[in-house]
């Protein structure tokens, strides 16, 4: 059977049930064509990238490199610096309200307060030279109306509740008196403190040693829940996505090869290129046999192949692989979906 | 709003900045020339016995002697006054020139950063025609342009060292930019000029204050240099500078005439130096360690 190509389809299969009626997607972005026009050409960096985020998911997009997540990221809050890149087609929505319309003025007041985001860097992301409350209550008093006493009873609650043992000392610290999963933790905070509605925590935890990348993770999940916003987390870790988030997106080369709920693609994974980075986690590698790994490398997205972008990498290639796959849902599996002719089919008869 | 937690901050930061001082003997040296300058130039009333601009052509190029203790020149007047009263021109002049050029240059040069484009390059090779002529020389003639005076010295001067901060400035905005926090901001939705005030100028201060306290002992010898070919202080005001270039004629006979102002402008310029050497030890933790 020939699965509807409309992109739609995968659309309306994509939308999670249980946190139900809430309709509009905090985060939507629809067949999302974006470039950055270079000396002769341009390189394609997103190519029909569609993402759905409703109010309170957390939702992972993972994929290596290159792949275009984090260029996904910054340009959900239009940080990406204006004329340096072009939109063919295709929108993105804030509760639906068109980001790629808003004036900068508007940006401004959205950044930090209807959407805000964490990086990889905790240990550059603070200015060195002001002090964590200063920066903390800068935030809150730009978004909010509140006076300068109330910012700084607010901000000390913030900090409270990343479980920071002392806050009215780290209030008054300076970011360098402070370990990198603390000022990781100050970043929450200062994510968290309008309350958005979306946060965007782009590899959060790439620069912190393992035992505090779970304290960090678990700390943006409790936050999360409490008030109702919705993560989306760009990582390259399949490991960090099958214990945090409820659904994913698997991206490479710029466009969304897999996605459903996390334990559906966990388990099984129908894009050959998610079972290549599922195979090459050291945890499912049989004791002492090398890890394995994906052949060959990223395509130049300047010169994208036609047709199957991971065709020169695939294992599985065949005749239809010349003609670009649109994401299928699988047949047993409607939230999961995948953009390969080689599996779409096949997945469904397992 | 309510504040003070520990013992008083200012105290503890002030008991740090000793610590730092007792490891740097040469900037102790400096600070101790600085301190024993400015008092005598601020408390030139007290201390002279003399009125500087006094003259008894009974006393012309007297010796020094317990009653003018650096001689006096060739019109009588009192030496030791004079280069006390000269003190709070040239020292006056020397802190002036360095917080106005810096303070000009570096917001000049950090929105020339931010801006960027047409309106940076434009900044940028205004700067460059300004720093291509020997800077001796455009000071001597914008001060001659303005018309011999102190003020107009002083505003010469600084005209011809903005362009150094300005490209200082510059220099740390492009790099300062580029700094996680700075993109964190933007992703806070801060506006440009918030980061440009609690962001860029912040951090781009420590250089910019190593090149202000060296840059102080620089101008004095300028206005001295100006005070010598006779565009800075004019008489009877009394300025090391004019004073030296008076006794030059004297040199030979009376030594004390030039040697004096001149000890005064060394003492001085030096002071500032070191102490710009230490600052920049201090504000460099990296460099410190040597």
């Amino acid at each position: 059977m020939m699965p509807a190509r409309q992109s739609d389809t995968m659309l309306n299969a994509a939308t999670t049930p249980p946190l139900g009626q809430a309709a509009v997607p905090v985060l939507d972005i629809d067949n999302l064509y974006l470039e950055f026009p270079v000396y002769k050409g341009a390189i394609r960096a997103l190519n029909g990238v569609s993402i759905q985020v409703m109010p309170g998911e957390i939702v992972g997009i993972v994929g290596e490199s290159g792949s275009g997540k984090s260029v996904t990221a910054m340009m959900s809050m239009r940080l990406i610096p204006e004329n340096s890149y072009r939109v063919r087609t295709g929108s993105i929505r804030k509760s639906g309200r068109n980001i790629l319309q808003a004036s900068e003025k508007e940006m401004r007041h959205i950044r930090g307060k209807d959407m805000a985001m964490i990086f990889q860097e905790p240990m550059t992301a603070l200015n060195p030279t002001m002090k964590v409350g200063r920066q903390i209550t800068d935030l809150i008093r730009r978004h909010t109306s509140l006076s300068a006493g109330q910012a700084r009873e607010h901000a000390i609650a913030l900090l409270r509740d990343m479980h920071i043992a002392d806050p009215v000392q780290i209030f008054d610290a300076y970011p360098f008196e402070l370990s990198g999963g603390m000022r990781q933790r100050i970043m929450i905070a200062l994510a968290f403190s309008c309350e958005p509605s979306l946060l965007i925590a782009d590899e959060p935890t790439t620069a912190l040693d393992v035992t505090v990348q779970k304290q960090v993770l678990m700390l943006l999940r409790e936050r999360a829940r409490k008030t109702g916003t919705a993560i989306l987390l760009i990582t390259h870790d399949m490991a960090v996505v099958s214990q945090f988030c409820e659904r994913v997106y698997v991206m490479y080369a710029g466009s969304v090869v897999e996605q459903g709920i996390t334990a559906q693609v966990i388990d099984r994974p129908a894009h050959p290129y998610t079972r290549g980075l599922l195979g090459g986690l050291p945890e499912n590698a049989e004791p002492g046999a090398p890890l394995q790994a994906i052949a060959g490398q990223v395509p130049n997205l300047a010169d994208l192949p036609g047709g199957c972008a991971f065709r020169n990498r695939c294992p599985l290639q065949g005749e239809p692989c010349s003609q670009i796959p649109p994401l299928m849902p699988l047949a047993d599996q409607p939230g999961h979906s995948v953009a390969c002719w080689m599996t779409a089919g096949e997945a469904a008869h397992v | 709003m309510a504040t003070t937690t520990a013992v008083s901050p200012l105290f503890s930061s002030l008991a740090y900045f000793w610590y730092q001082l007792r490891r740097s003997p040469m900037m102790l040296l400096g600070l101790l020339l600085i301190t024993l300058m400015c008092l005598a130039a601020a408390l030139a009333p007290l201390l002279a016995v003399h009125d500087p601009d006094a003259i008894d052509l009974g006393s012309r190029l007297l010796p020094p002697s317990a009653a003018h203790l650096f001689g006096t020149d060739e019109v009588g007047r009192d030496l030791f006054s004079r280069v006390l009263y000269g003190g709070r021109q040239s020292i006056g002049v020397g802190i002036f020139v360095a917080f106005m050029a810096s303070v000009i240059g570096s917001i000049i040069g950090c929105f020339s950063g931010i801006i960027g484009r047409m309106v940076d390059t434009l900044i940028m090779r205004l700067m460059d025609i300004v720093l291509s002529v020997p800077s001796l020389v455009l000071t001597m003639a914008l001060a001659a342009a303005l018309g011999p005076s102190l003020f107009n010295a002083m505003i010469a001067i600084t005209v011809v060292r903005i362009p150094y901060y300005v490209r200082l400035a510059r220099g740390q905005t492009l790099s300062i930019r580029e700094m996680a926090y700075v993109r964190a901001a933007e992703t806070f939705g801060a506006g440009k000029p918030h980061i440009v005030r609690w962001h860029v100028l912040r951090n781009a201060l420590p250089p910019i204050i190593v090149q202000m306290t060296l840059d102080i002992g620089n101008a004095i010898l300028m206005a001295a240099a100006l005070g010598f070919i006779g565009l800075g202080a004019q008489q009877p005001t009394a300025e090391w500078g004019a004073m030296i270039a008076s006794g030059r004629n004297y040199l030979l006979d009376q030594w004390w005439y030039s040697t004096f102002p001149g000890v005064a402008i060394l003492m001085t310029a030096i002071g500032f130096n070191l102490v710009g050497d230490g600052v920049r030890d201090m504000l460099d933790p990296k460099q410190k360690v040597k």
